[in-house]
């Protein structure tokens, strides 16, 4: 018993230390938005071990006839020709016939090649899982196809793990955790207050703080570029979904209105929270079925030029940051001016993908405190209009073009929903008839 | 956790893989990764399940037909060795290919062996003939709803009249090979490695 007295007399002035610490050199500043230079040490530090074990790693495999991965990771060699082409090539040597159009036995050439090339790499399946590294970054969790080098590496690597599980992490959780905290209980108090216009800068300050110290929490360092063109009251804030804390990193340089479904649980809390100091747009479940009610509330809430620009993420499902998938019309039928942003993680520090087949919320949100950091470049675009004899679905194409270009991602028109959803059958009747103008020539029925 | 695909492949096996097939070591260590992402179930065989998640091969209209030639007969399951014997088929064929020590007598990207794998996309009953019936069935998942019966009948009639030379009204594999004398199979039916 007295044991355990002794060991709490020791331990409770080590945790009023750790706590001093921790409000001075990390809450204080984040709060304010100011910066110590402290995570900037860390960062260079981190750089400088990576490139050394980059070097160490290349050396070795340069002895071990590894391969070196190119630049664009890729492993085939695509062909991009089209179905016409090529169906026409292999037709070539045939001796024609009086009539157009023409089936050859050949023709099932072009269909298997395909087929194959797909098997062995696609364009989307990739898209569902975490990029791999051209080079390890000393984390458990990436080591693909990299062997035992050399007994530094090793030794750095377990250095590694005792800094990242035993120093990072409980720091990044406190820090969540009194982040979290001080947002709901600070939006409470704000929801108390009368609806001045001090209660609507008090509401902005407080979300802003929170999750300041919640980026902290995540050791993320952010780039913010073109700071002009950051999304104002009453227009709809666009940008590609990498993962939740893509919500974290935005609103670390702004104020948004979130939309979302109605959660239970610690995330009902904090919805229930937000809601009380400033207007968030929240569904039931139920109601998100019905599109027309959902278009009617999002687009009361941007017509009303007061409120805070909405947040949305068009693809509607984490994609892997090597691309920007279909974007969901929905959105761009509100009206309003569109915002577009682009986010790009730096996946050397960090993978931020959430693969939510793979991993529920909690052990995600692990993963991501113990990474080395994350690191990420956040665009601003222009904003964008619907343009005259512009449907939905081009307005919503050319934002998803001008987001890839400047993230640097790859433009896929495939549905993000092919996460788990089938193709639509419709595809395969696309080609089905291509291919059928090849056999008859162009006097078929349409 | 980090996929640790590469160390559930022992070098042994690389090594056997190499001599069966000829593909290079890093490359059927890419290609186990991409074998082992393709396996939900994370049992070391894929089933047409997994092949079917792939888009670009579900929409492709002889996708069926495609996933069907790696599965021997009537098993459900093919395991990597069966993948990478499918796979090699489609290796290119380099000018100077070494004679490696392999146990059949043709490498399995040889001409005869990819004009093989084509001939087998019509054979659905695998009885080395491509009967009208067979022809028929694969015609129409080429060509979807777009055609008719009547007209895609006389496109079999015709394609089997120009083909068959012995009378039997069904086009074996010298037949199939004769049509394709002058087609570009080594060229064409190959992909090509990055690495």
């Amino acid at each position: 018993m007295t044991d355990l007295f002794g060991f709490w007399a020791v331990f409770f002035p080590v945790l009023r230390v750790w706590f001093t610490c921790l409000v001075v050199l990390i809450m204080l500043p984040a709060m304010f938005g100011i910066s110590l230079g402290i995570t900037e040490t860390y960062m260079k530090i981190l750089l400088k071990t990576l490139e050394w074990a980059t070097h160490r790693i290349q050396r070795a495999s340069r002895a071990e006839e590894i391969l070196k991965r190119s630049a664009s990771n890729g492993l085939i060699q695509r062909n991009d020709s089209s179905l016409e082409q090529e169906i026409e090539e292999l037709r070539r040597n045939r001796p024609k016939t009086a009539e157009r159009g023409d089936f050859t036995l050949s023709d099932v050439l072009y269909f298997s090649t395909r087929g194959i090339e797909s098997i062995v790499e696609d364009d989307v399946t990739q898209r569902f899982t975490s990029e791999e590294l051209v080079s390890w970054n000393l984390l458990t969790r990436t080591n693909n196809n990299f062997q035992y080098i050399s007994l530094r590496l090793t030794v750095l690597w377990g250095v590694g793990v005792v800094v990242r599980y035993c120093i990072l992490l409980p720091l990044r959780i406190t820090l969540t955790a009194i982040g979290l905290s001080w947002l709901v209980i600070g939006t409470t108090m704000v929801g108390f207050l009368p609806n001045f216009r001090v209660k609507g800068w008090l509401s902005e300050l407080v979300h802003l703080m929170c999750y300041r110290i919640c980026a902290r929490g995540l050791s993320a360092t952010i780039h913010y570029h073109n700071k002009q063109n950051r999304p104002k009251r009453g227009g709809i804030c666009v940008a590609n979904h990498t993962s939740p804390i893509d919500v974290v990193i935005l609103a670390n340089d702004g104020c948004y209105a979130m939309v979302g479904q109605v959660h239970g649980g610690l995330m009902g809390v904090l919805q229930r929270a937000m809601e009380r100091s400033c207007p968030h747009i929240w569904f039931e479940r139920a109601e998100m079925r019905d599109r027309h009610l959902v278009t009617q509330r999002l687009r009361d809430h941007v017509n009303n030029k007061t409120k805070l620009p909405i947040l949305i993420f068009p693809e509607g499902t984490c994609i892997n940051n090597t691309s920007v998938m279909m974007f969901k019309k929905g959105s761009f039928e509100i009206g309003g001016t569109i915002y577009p942003v682009a986010i790009k993680y730096d996946p050397q520090f960090g993978d931020a993908f959430w693969n939510s087949s793979k991993y529920s919320m909690v052990s995600y949100l692990l993963r991501m405190m113990t990474s080395w950091a994350i690191v990420c470049n956040v665009w601003y675009l222009p904003p964008m209009t619907q343009e005259e004899g512009e449907d939905a679905v081009q307005f919503a194409n050319r934002v998803k073009s001008t987001i890839a270009q400047q993230g640097g991602l790859v433009d896929l028109a495939w549905d993000g929903g092919l996460k788990r959803a089938k193709v639509k059958e419709s595809f395969k009747e696309q080609q089905q008839k291509k291919y059928s103008h090849m056999v008859v020539g162009d006097d078929s029925s349409d | 956790m980090g996929s640790r695909a590469s160390s559930l492949l022992r070098e042994e096996d690389i090594e056997e893989i190499k001599k069966e097939t000829g593909f290079s070591h890093s490359q059927i260590t890419r290609l186990y990764s991409r074998f082992h992402s393709l396996d939900k179930g994370e049992n070391g065989a894929l089933s047409r399940e997994d092949f079917q998640r792939i888009p670009e091969l579900a929409i492709n209209p002889l996708g069926d037909r495609i996933i069907n030639a790696f599965f021997p007969e009537g098993e459900d399951q093919v395991n990597f060795r069966g993948f990478m014997r499918t796979l090699a088929h489609f290796r290119p064929v380099e000018d100077n290919e070494k004679n490696k020590d392999l146990t059949s007598g043709e490498p399995l990207n040889s001409r005869t062996n990819k004009l093989h794998f084509a001939f087998q996309l019509y054979d659905l009953d695998r009885d080395d003939k491509i009967s009208r019936d067979e022809l028929l069935q694969v015609l129409r998942m080429m060509v979807g709803v777009n055609i008719s019966d009547e007209q895609l009948g006389s496109i079999a009639d015709r394609t089997i009249q120009e083909a068959d030379t012995n009378g039997d009204m069904c086009i074996s594999f010298s037949e199939f090979t004769k049509v394709l004398e002058k087609v570009d199979v080594e060229q064409k039916m190959s992909i090509r490695f990055l690495h």
